[in-house]
């Protein structure tokens, strides 16, 4: 039963989420909407489980003394910080505590999460720049095609591109909505089809990777 | 040859670096023309009467807030401006601030405008889909108090509001999942709303078959789409101030693409040569 | 300007520089900012999730309005926690059954209606109408997602027409990666742009 059981749990979510689909009927609705009010609270109890597996794993590299150690011990605290300035100094009814604006859990986003992330993805417009120029090699046709509509999309999209020549936006233009547009089409066609099909596999219990091992 | 096809990729960084400082710098605010899809999503809050509430869903992080918060803030501002009521909700947590930041923005132009008549931010909720989903048969359910903690039944600017048949326009401003899609897929062809998109660059493509469909009512596809539509409400911002810098670094990776393939077919044409001269 | 404001600039330059050293090299700095990073952004969404889920959809309603139903997510969602014993670990396959077939059952409805029939429908385009540009917009659409779609059917092996479709179908997607890679190139430098404007600006207030 420590199989079924899941599967059955799995089978229900799923089909009652495609039933409401295509039952109006307001009594009915009002049973899924509880069902979606639940669903919304366990998902997030995911994401807290996610963070407690974040503190275990560090805690283990910690405690055997790993790679990185040091480092792992700056980032339990950091996390054990924002929850104390963002939940438990807001239980205690401290006046910097909690989310709002002026508080100091408002702050340390502001000034240490904000450029932290934007920085890290800005690292991102560098690599692309370097894999540009040892990776991208026009060999074959096909590669050519996609070099030329690449140069032709990054160079008609910014303003330098309208001022070499009046017409290259209009280019780029027809390029996103008649060529491209119908590769991405077939692509999400495609994908759709092959979501379909492993979201049946899964209501079904053909698919059961989810349930880990016995 | 050969060493320019080993050039150390630091010198590769300082160049784009150096490409988008100097335009910085040294501005030339070069002209663009706007786009059809960025036309259409404007077109879309003109046609909306006064006091109609639209909907904003903040899905993004800081990572995308270059190419985001510019097009958010002028989103709030043409919204402010034509005098419609701004409900905001966040499916990324880390939207929350970055709304109100965006919001506070604009409210600098619009002193008047009052929390909870003229907009409010009902805060981030944790479900993706399922929240998607749930609000379009009762939002004071999935949402029962704003990111303030005020009751929602207490706003002024959710009395009426209890479904997504008492909202005008939806408006998405999508830095990745969950995002332009799942609001296409979850309720626009569920419900047959009317949604607008604003997305990363990279995400931008794969909205085009959207926007032909009809699923889309208009799109800003990154910062050049945020620098069209600041112009369109004629509010200059960050998004024109980069395109700059913007034009020169792509012409800098152009450069590069093209160095790079000289480089290598010299190499290999020469290893051609002397592999036949032996 | 507040010096609390004044600090906070200059300890975002401090951790923007932190990160860019990488650039160098991997080096302590960036180690201590990236793992400052991972350490604040996992506290920063357990916050979130406190106070815009659990407090006002679970313990609220639970404890305030007496809405004793609740007790079910409540107890699902600690069942998740069971994983972490190698006893009970099994336990947790119900709650986790439950987000999986919710987001199986999403998937179906969303994609079956958004992104196969109304696509489908969205190509459903005339041939041949008054406009030459249209026609031939319309036609290079209808060609582009039929062949396209041939080359995904991986059943039968590309060869005689069905490998002539694969083959102009692969041409297509060319066509559809390279302006995916140049709109990725102008988000990755937006990002870049973005991050010097703070330091040249805002930190050093080189910019106007």
């Amino acid at each position: 039963m420590r199989r079924e059981i899941p599967i059955a749990i799995c089978f229900l979510a799923g089909i009652s989420f495609i039933l409401e689909y295509f039952i109006p009927h307001q009594r009915i609705l009002s049973v899924f909407e509880t069902f979606r009010q639940w669903a919304i609270i366990v998902i997030a109890f995911a994401y807290v489980l996610g963070l407690a597996n974040i503190v275990r794993v560090n805690y283990h590299v910690i405690q055997k003394k790993g790679r990185d150690w040091p480092y792992k011990i700056i980032l339990v605290l950091s996390l054990f910080f924002m929850i104390t300035v963002g939940i438990i100094f807001d239980i205690l009814g401290i006046r910097s505590g909690g989310i709002a604006e002026g508080s100091i859990f408002n702050w340390v986003y502001y000034n240490a999460q904000y450029p932290l992330q934007a920085t890290m993805f800005a690292l991102l417009a560098f690599f692309i720049a370097s894999a540009a120029f040892r990776a991208f090699r026009i060999r074959t046709f096909q590669a050519s095609l996609l070099a030329v509509t690449a140069i032709l999309v990054m160079i008609g999209r910014v303003p330098v591109g309208e001022r070499l020549w009046g017409s290259f936006p209009d280019l780029t233009e027809w390029i996103m909505n008649v060529p491209q547009l119908a590769g991405k089409r077939a692509i999400m066609i495609g994908a759709a089809l092959g979501a379909i099909s492993t979201a049946l596999k899964v209501l079904t219990g053909l698919e059961r990777t989810y349930l880990g091992g016995e | 040859m050969e060493k320019l096809e080993r050039l150390d990729r630091r010198i590769i960084f300082i160049f784009i670096f150096l490409s988008i400082a100097i335009p910085l710098l040294l501005p030339v605010n070069l002209d663009f023309s706007v786009t059809p899809p960025v036309q259409s999503f404007y077109d879309a809050i003109e046609e909306l009467p006064a006091g109609s509430k639209v909907l904003v869903s903040c899905d993004y992080d800081p990572g995308s807030m270059p190419e985001l918060f510019p097009m958010n803030v002028a989103v709030f501002y043409h919204l402010m401006s034509r005098d419609l009521k701004v409900i905001t909700i966040q499916l990324w947590a880390t939207g929350t601030l970055l709304a109100e930041l965006a919001m506070a923005e604009v409210l600098e132009d619009f002193p008047d405008k009052e929390y909870g008549k003229d907009w409010v931010n009902l805060g981030f909720k944790e479900g993706r889909e399922v929240v998607m989903v749930s609000m379009g048969t009762n939002i004071p359910k999935t949402f029962p108090s704003d990111s303030r903690g005020n009751k929602v039944e207490d706003l002024p600017i959710m009395q009426g509001v209890n479904t997504y048949d008492d909202i005008a326009l939806f408006m998405n401003v999508s830095g990745g999942l969950p995002g332009t899609k799942e609001w296409v897929l979850q309720v626009q062809s569920r419900y047959h709303v009317k949604l607008g998109s604003g997305c990363t660059a990279v995400s931008a493509p794969e909205f085009y078959p959207y926007v032909q469909s009809g699923q889309l009512v208009g799109l800003l596809g990154g910062m050049k789409g945020a620098a069209e539509y600041e112009k369109l409400v004629q509010r200059p911002g960050t998004a024109q101030r980069g395109m700059d810098a913007q034009s020169v670094s792509h012409i800098v990776v152009f450069l590069f693409i093209l160095i790079g393939n000289i480089a290598y077919f010299s190499v290999k044409g020469a290893k051609k040569r002397l592999k036949a001269s032996r | 300007m507040p010096l609390w404001e004044t600090i906070g600039i200059w300890l975002g330059a401090f951790l923007t520089l932190c990160i860019f050293s990488f650039l160098y090299k991997d080096n302590p700095f960036y180690k201590l900012a990236e793992h400052i990073f991972v350490g604040i952004s996992a506290g920063y969404w357990a916050t979130l999730e406190y106070h815009n889920v659990f407090r006002p959809n679970l313990w609220d309603p639970l404890t305030r309005e007496g809405r004793l139903l609740l007790i079910v997510p409540f107890i699902m969602g600690l069942l998740l926690f069971s994983r972490f014993t190698k006893r009970f670990s099994w336990l947790s396959r119900w709650p986790m059954a439950l987000i999986i077939g919710i987001y199986a059952g999403i998937t179906i409805v969303g994609y079956g209606s958004g992104d196969l029939i109304l696509q489908i429908h969205a190509n459903l385009l005339p041939l041949w109408t008054d406009n030459w540009l249209t026609s031939l917009n319309n036609i290079l659409l209808t060609v582009g997602v039929i062949t396209g779609l041939i080359y995904f059917f991986f059943s039968k092996e590309h060869k005689g027409a069905l490998g002539a479709g694969a083959r102009i179908g692969i041409w297509f997607l060319m066509i559809s990666f390279g302006a995916s890679f140049g709109y990725t190139v102008m988000s990755r430098m937006s990002l870049l742009i973005g991050r010097v404007y703070f330091l040249l600006g805002t930190w050093l207030r080189l910019l106007e």
